[in-house]
């Protein structure tokens, strides 16, 4: 076929899509919002940072390469990525290992393990960190009465580890189950030990998705501001590093240049997680196995593993419990008389941190939902020109890191011809492209587990376009749905990275407010701003279940 | 139900789809189908898969774009209408029954949308589900019902609508051996009932005899042939259409004679005067169907080396040795006639009225 016919094909095809008028505007929604808040920022900053000096030069990169500052910040997320992974992922392992496969008793706490860091602001652990292992903390000064330094590459390294050790853990877990034991147990048939059946049958099936949670505990890594900035000290990262050149000093081009290559090692390692190694899974994740797997009693693997999977455990949900303690602790390290000095700090003068918050993630909240869902239900099910560039933006977004983004949006959105820069507006674009991604992600998933003859029998009824998406395509991804808008929300309450570039005099938001907190050492405040974010998270979130359980609907089913 | 008397005609004209795929380049999926389909008639899309039926009835449907052509629905050409605007019904292979709905709101979903008022929704409903017999499964979601109870669902939710053209997209072919007869019978029996177009598509060349007023045979994106089921059996125009539908032996002969209604041809130097008129001329190589329950064994016309045979209960079959290739007889009734075992030569011969003559492989 001939170029100019493959065109006019192409052509016909799209107004063939769009005789209905309705699947025009949501393309349009959707295109309109992903170029205005993906694209277009991330080609500023690659723009800015090779003309920033006026003429094309690629300067500002030499410069990097140069300095060996920069090239130690390099190197510095580097090696803070491969060791969070590395240790990450084994944690992860040993933890889905166990739930999966050995016969032990409190599993529950791993599941609650693995949800408490995705309801809690990004920073938690490093909060409880510095007032465990801090210069005043209970455990370094209170015991054992050294001013530790905690701060640095190995404070850093262990609050990362167990922040995002817990994705990789469902990851991992979700894998397993889906191993079927007829494979083990045709090995054990086949003459081989338990032992020998780990080694040569569990472990080579599960080494692509090991090596996929080890890129997606990498990226985590790499993109995570909120503790790099508060335990990292004198440990510098990328991302730190980026939001400090392009707020604090004013090196615009510099940070331009840095952030475009953290862009590209984030997106590097989300390629290789998504294209290499995500397609050479032997595991079908569809479906879970149909046999029940007998699970391993032998004491001599169960009791350690036990043992190390609950100081683990007991270790993090402590951590969480040391933030909102601390928030009744008049001075930490120094006076630990009760007081509600902190609370009614908070509830008056941080007042209006919490509102700004609620206000926005709250109008954030449905508005990535449905765009997540629409966007999702045009890549899966309709046919359109410039689709596949679409999908991969919005899936790229997935792995751009915060402090990026922001940086994005402070260069494309503070001049003319459009300034958004401190208003309400852009700030609601930032948490929309932060958790909208995801809801595409797993609406895609959701969507295509659904046969697209169901849709095509309700048109053929007489549905139009909207109606079909309202009457049968929203009420068959009903879980996915409300699991985005939980998402979202969570999300919109505890992202630091992105709006730490955005918020100005008129509208704050709590997690930049703990920051500042933090910054100036009054962990009181801190710890009281993060009881009353998980309390607003942990309400919003039992309502919501509530609500679902009213209205009759498993978050877990699925057609 | 009252007999729908709005059944509508369908007129393809120069349809064509070509696809544009990543791993096969281009697709030619449908080229230049021309086809009528009259109001009230059962038609049949017949192939083997990757033929294109199913991207014919779903350019119909609308769910796909034609590459070139028109699409007529009682002369109205309705390519730049949406699905829903096209005064269609579909029955899916996979039922598509709505999963959160229950029985009768599945099957009230279009009427719904139609705006008719709740009584005249249910009685439709009812009523629809009493032509299948299923009036006490209203209240039952599809995970409960079985497949040909799902199916039977699906054909109400299509029926209610009394659309003009009712498209059907290999509806049994999910439902074992038995239930699929039964049911093939039941929806012919409700399409005559309703009066309605029906355009059907299968893989399967019994179901397509068994139902249809017209069969299509489609091969490679191209009708081969159109025609009554007799027609397709009795006279297929060539060599696909004979092995497509039901068993074939081909065998080359000699025109020896041409009459106006008959010819006579010459195979293995037996004679056999075949009732049809045809184009090529004397002394011209041409090819002879010969369906192997058309065979008698012990006939004395042409002798063949008999291979293997095996009893089948109502037949035995028979695989001999002819013009190099194999040919297959299959002889009814076996217990009243004489068994040959394999290894001999037989005789047999066939009556010049159950041949058929087709064109020659390089035309």
């Amino acid at each position: 076929m001939k170029r100019s016919e493959r065109w006019s094909n192409s052509l016909k095809q799209f107004i063939f899509t769009v005789r209905d008028p309705v699947l025009l505007v949501s393309i349009l929604c959707v295109a309109v919002v992903v170029v205005m808040f993906i694209i277009i920022p991330m080609f500023t900053i690659l723009k800015e940072s090779v003309i920033g000096t006026g003429h094309f030069s690629l300067e500002s990169y030499v410069k990097i390469f140069r300095s060996s500052f920069d090239l130690e910040i390099i190197w510095n997320t580097i090696k803070l990525g491969l060791t969070v992974s590395a240790i990450g992922t084994a944690v992860a392992f040993l933890f889905a290992y166990a739930s999966v496969y050995l016969r032990i008793p409190n599993k529950k706490l791993f599941n609650i393990l693995s949800i408490l860091p995705m309801i809690s602001p990004p920073f938690v652990i490093s909060l409880a960190a510095i007032l465990l292992f801090g210069r005043s903390g209970i455990i370094s000064y209170g015991i054992f009465g050294v001013r530790n330094d905690i701060y640095g590459f190995w404070g850093l390294a262990l609050t990362q580890v167990l922040s995002f050790f817990p994705i990789g853990y469902l990851m991992l877990t979700n894998l397993l189950q889906n191993i079927d034991p007829s494979i083990e147990e045709a090995a054990q048939a086949l003459g081989s030990s338990q032992r020998k059946v780990f080694t040569s049958v569990t472990l080579p099936l599960m080494l692509p998705g090991i090596a996929n949670a080890a890129l997606l505990i990498f990226i985590q890594s790499l993109a995570d501001f909120g503790n790099a900035i508060v335990i990292g000290g004198n440990f510098t990262t990328m991302a730190v590093q980026i939001y400090q050149q392009g707020i604090g000093s004013y090196d615009m081009v510099g940070a331009t240049a840095l952030a475009v290559i953290l862009l590209l090692i984030s997106i590097l390692a989300f390629y290789l997680q998504n294209s290499v190694i995500g397609k050479r899974s032997y595991i079908t994740v569809t479906g879970k196995a149909a046999k029940q797997r007998v699970l391993i009693a032998d004491k001599k693997a169960t009791i350690p593993v036990y043992i190390v999977c609950m100081m683990i455990s007991l270790f993090v949900v402590g951590m969480y419990i040391l933030v909102p303690y601390g928030s009744f602790v008049r001075l930490w390290g120094v006076d630990y008389s009760f007081t509600l000095r902190w609370i009614k700090y908070v509830l008056t003068i941080g007042r209006r941190y919490i509102m700004d918050s609620m206000t926005l993630s709250v109008i954030a909240t449905p508005i990535a939902s449905l765009l997540g869902i629409i966007s999702a239900f045009l890549i899966v099910r309709k046919t359109f020109p410039g689709k596949r560039l679409l999908e991969a933006s919005i899936l790229m977004a997935i792995a751009l890191p915060g402090t990026v983004l922001g940086l994005g949006y402070v260069y494309t959105y503070n001049t003319p011809p459009i300034i958004l820069t401190g208003t309400a507006f852009i700030l609601v674009a930032a948490l929309v492209i932060r958790s909208m991604p995801v809801g595409t992600r797993s609406a895609i998933a959701a969507l295509k587990q659904i046969d697209p003859s169901i849709e095509e029998a309700a048109s053929i009824c007489g549905a139009s376009s909207k109606k079909v998406f309202s009457s049968v395509t929203v009420p068959l991804i009903r879980p996915v749905i409300f699991s985005s808008l939980v998402y979202a929300f969570i999300r919109g309450m505890t992202l630091v990275s992105t709006i730490i570039f955005l918020v100005s005099a008129k509208w704050q938001m709590l997690t930049v407010a703990i920051m500042n907190q933090v910054d100036q050492g009054l962990y009181g405040a801190a710890n009281a701003y993060c009881l009353v974010l998980i309390a607003l998270v942990g309400a919003v979130m039992a309502i919501l279940s509530l609500l679902l359980k009213r209205l009759g609907i498993n978050i877990n089913e699925g057609y | 139900m009252m007999k729908n008397t709005s059944a509508k005609e369908v007129t393809l004209v120069g349809l064509s789809k070509t696809f544009i795929t990543s791993s096969r380049g281009e697709v030619r999926a449908v080229q230049h189908v021309d086809l009528t389909i009259n109001p009230g008639d059962f038609v049949t899309l017949l192939g083997p898969s990757g033929c294109g039926k199913t991207t014919l009835l779903r350019m119909i449907a609308g769910f796909e774009m034609p590459t070139a052509g028109k699409i007529l629905i009682d002369g109205e050409d309705v390519i730049s209408k949406t699905p829903d605007k096209r005064d269609l019904g579909m029955v899916f292979q996979n039922y598509a029954l709505f999963p959160h709905l229950n029985v009768f709101q599945n099957i009230a979903y279009g009427l719904k949308i139609k705006k008719l008022s709740q009584k005249e929704i249910s009685e439709r409903v009812l009523d629809g589900l009493k032509v299948v017999k299923m009036d006490d499964f209203a209240e039952r979601v599809p995970a409960q019902l079985s497949g040909g109870q799902q199916q039977r669902v699906a054909l109400v939710r299509a029926l209610v609508m009394k659309p003009g053209v009712l498209l059907f997209d290999e509806p049994l072919s999910n439902l074992d051996a038995k239930l699929r007869i039964h049911m093939r019978e039941e929806i012919r029996k409700i399409q005559k009932e309703f009066g309605i177009t029906a355009v059907y598509v299968t893989h399967d060349q019994s179901e397509a005899m068994a139902m249809s007023d017209k069969v299509v045979i489609l091969k490679d994106g191209i009708i081969q042939q159109v025609g009554t089921p007799q027609d397709v059996y009795q006279h297929p125009k060539n060599e696909f259409v004979a092995n497509f539908i039901g068993k074939a032996n081909i065998l080359d002969g000699t025109i020896l004679a041409k009459g106006e209604a008959s010819t006579v041809v010459e195979i293995e130097g037996a004679s056999f005067e075949i009732p049809m008129a045809v184009s090529w001329n004397k002394g011209e190589r041409v090819r002879v169907v010969v369906r192997p329950e058309a065979v008698t064994m012990g006939r004395a016309d042409i002798k063949a080396k008999l291979i293997k045979t095996v009893y089948m209960g109502v037949s035995q079959d028979y695989w001999l040795s002819l013009q190099g290739k194999e040919f297959e007889v299959s002889d009814y009734n076996p217990s009243a006639k004489q068994i040959y075992s394999g290894g001999q030569t037989v005789g047999i011969g066939f009556d010049g009225k159950s041949l058929h003559i087709i064109e020659p492989d390089d035309k």
